[in-house]
């Protein structure tokens, strides 16, 4: 009642005479989001001139789509940049981490909360007290004793997939069984115990009862690794090296840039294709992407 | 086997493959880590001797270090300030009754898709070509030249950058925190009277303590950190004279790290540096989290 009572003070009171006010709110956010956008804008336009015409006058109006299927076409099919090569180390990078990652994060949290033993205690502070440690106290390191591990089990760490993605699992653990492990105590105990009685092993318990409840935590974990692994730099210029066999897409576009005299059009054109992918991705799972962001930085 | 030995075997097997990869990856290198950087190690596993804290000495008589760690402040404490300003008002406008809300907050989240490599090299070609131009243009002196070769402006380009890539990722968490405030508490207070400025800091920005503790932890962090765009976007440069020595002016700590690993070929001196980075970056985070619980319990 007070509620329904309230709202028509508040449209009284607050709307009719903030016309003017919503309309300066709404160009001010218009103009703003504009300049946001604005070296998109400069990216997409610039990959449908040429680079003469780039250094002649830099703020310019593009070519046409001709020049756009040029450039894009150029970029391809060039060979230091060789976009999909790059495209497929990418995906199998992250899509393999991300499985290994959110899947044996969940296990682990899993047990970590519904033992509790001393052991499960000190081994989950162990990994919340991790996530400080930043990644350039251990790159150095990393390397010599990945190349030790290597030589000594005769399986490559260092400039292969294998490397990357046990790199990556080390990396990305910490924060994702920290997260999984705050969810799991929500979870009640009671339908563990039900298949417990019915004679479920452990492992069924957790395959068939506790990880279809996590589902919402899972695409906080996949979001928040995603981005980072799609996007690093500094692991994968270390551990696959800038002129390796395996290249993600941040390498191949230092890589290209390093390469030549700056060709404004040809970087353009490389940057919005490095773009796409992932823009394409949130434009289908905004919803999803833009959750996970949020959960995962209150957690 | 009995059910309970099969019980703990499985937990023990759930527990593993993240233990394992804890231990390879974060563990061990990070012990090996702190014992290098008190040797002559020069990156290739074996070192001759232990040398102590010469490596420590070193780097604290350094220029270029100390020139890196104070730029690397500066940029941090600018940055922090610029992001959380910059997202705090967007957050207003977006969680105001404008149209096209939902557009906006998707739309200003989208640099934070993007790579620091990707975006350093757009925006490298706004600040060397886009500016000037425009500048030479309109007559305005300040952008008539490159802001990335000026030593005075190229930190400005990286706080530019890196407000304008981050912004839209804590502008999601001001939102979802704007959003958790009861509707009719505003509206309580806008029908007693209270004008949009009382009302955002009298009432919103106290209820939204925790967003900030999480927001300047990020945006602490990420600063501290901050690698990729500063490789794609100034490399370090352009050069810059402190204590009667040229350094590299806009070189952060994380690319001072790594230069003094491989430029300079000095591994140990490099890792020295990385475990005082370590030990900042811990320092900072802990003091910055506790003032702002304190904080939080007062309001």
């Amino acid at each position: 009642m007070a509620k329904q009572a309230a709202a028509p003070i508040e449209r009284m009171a607050g709307q009719k005479p903030h016309k003017g006010r919503q309309l300066a709110l709404e160009f001010v956010t218009f103009l703003l989001f504009v300049l946001f956008m604005m070296p998109f804008i400069i990216v997409v336009f610039n990959s449908m001139r040429t680079n003469q015409d780039i250094i002649n006058q830099p703020v310019g109006l593009p070519s046409g789509l001709g020049q756009f299927w040029t450039n894009i076409t150029d970029i391809w099919n060039n060979p230091t940049f060789n976009f999909l090569t790059a495209l497929r180390d990418s995906v199998i990078i992250t899509v393999l981490s991300l499985a290994i990652i959110s899947i044996f994060s969940s296990m682990a949290a899993w047990v970590l909360v519904r033992n509790k033993t001393k052991w499960s205690t000190i081994i989950f502070m162990s990994y919340v007290a991790a996530m400080v440690i930043p990644f350039q106290v251990v790159m150095f390191p990393l390397l010599t004793w990945f190349r030790t591990v290597g030589d000594f089990i005769g399986i490559p760490m260092l400039r292969s997939y294998q490397g990357i993605i046990f790199a990556y699992l080390g990396f990305g653990e910490a924060m994702s069984i920290f997260i999984f492990h705050g969810f799991i105590k929500g979870v009640p105990l009671e339908l563990e115990e039900a298949a417990d009685i019915d004679g479920c092993s452990r492992a069924g318990t957790f395959f068939r009862i506790v990880l279809p409840l996590l589902q919402p935590v899972f695409v906080t974990v996949l979001v928040l690794n995603g981005l980072w692994i799609w996007n690093d730099y500094l692991l994968p210029l270390l551990v696959l090296g800038s002129s390796g066999d395996i290249r993600t897409i941040p390498l191949a576009v230092q890589g290209f840039n390093g390469a030549y005299v700056k060709q404004w059009h040809l970087i353009m054109s490389s940057t919005l294709l490095a773009m796409l992918p992932i823009i394409i991705l949130y434009l289908f799972a905004q919803k999803y992407i833009v959750q996970g962001m949020v959960d995962g930085s209150i957690k | 086997m009995s059910s309970k030995h099969k019980r703990k075997l499985t937990e023990f097997l759930f527990l593993f493959p993240t233990l394992f990869a804890f231990v390879m990856v974060i563990i061990i290198p990070f012990i090996l880590g702190i014992f290098y950087s008190f040797t002559d190690w020069q990156g290739t596993g074996a070192y001759s001797q232990i040398v102590g804290l010469t490596n420590y000495k070193a780097i604290f008589s350094e220029p270029g270090f100390l020139h890196s760690f104070l730029v690397t402040l500066l940029f941090t404490v600018l940055n922090i300030i610029t992001v959380n300003v910059v997202a705090f008002v967007i957050s207003l406008l977006v969680t105001s009754e404008i149209r096209g809300r939902n557009v906006y907050r998707a739309g200003f989240f989208i640099p934070n898709l993007i790579g620091g490599i990707v975006l350093g090299l757009v925006w490298q070609f706004i600040f060397s070509n886009i500016l000037p131009s425009l500048g030479k243009a309109l007559g305005w002196d300040a952008i008539s030249k490159s802001l990335i070769a000026n030593k005075d402006t190229v930190m400005l380009t990286m706080v530019i950058v890196n407000t304008w890539q981050y912004a839209g990722y804590i502008m999601l968490i001001y939102v979802a925190s704007i959003q958790g405030i009861s509707k009719s508490v505003l509206e309580a207070a806008e029908v007693d009277g209270a004008t949009y400025w009382t009302r955002v800091t009298r009432i919103q920005i106290p209820l939204m303590a925790n967003a900030f503790t999480i927001s300047l932890f990020l945006t602490l962090t990420n600063s501290f950190k901050m690698y990729d765009v500063n490789v794609a976007l100034t490399n370090g440069g352009p050069v810059a004279m402190f204590m009667g020595k040229p350094v590299q002016a806009s070189e952060l700590l994380a690319l001072n790290i790594y230069q003094t690993a491989f430029k300079y070929n000095n591994m140990a001196q490099g890792q020295a540096k990385a475990v005082i980075f370590f030990v900042v970056l811990t320092i900072f985070s802990i003091i910055q989290v506790s003032y702002n619980k304190s904080k939080e319990v007062e309001a």
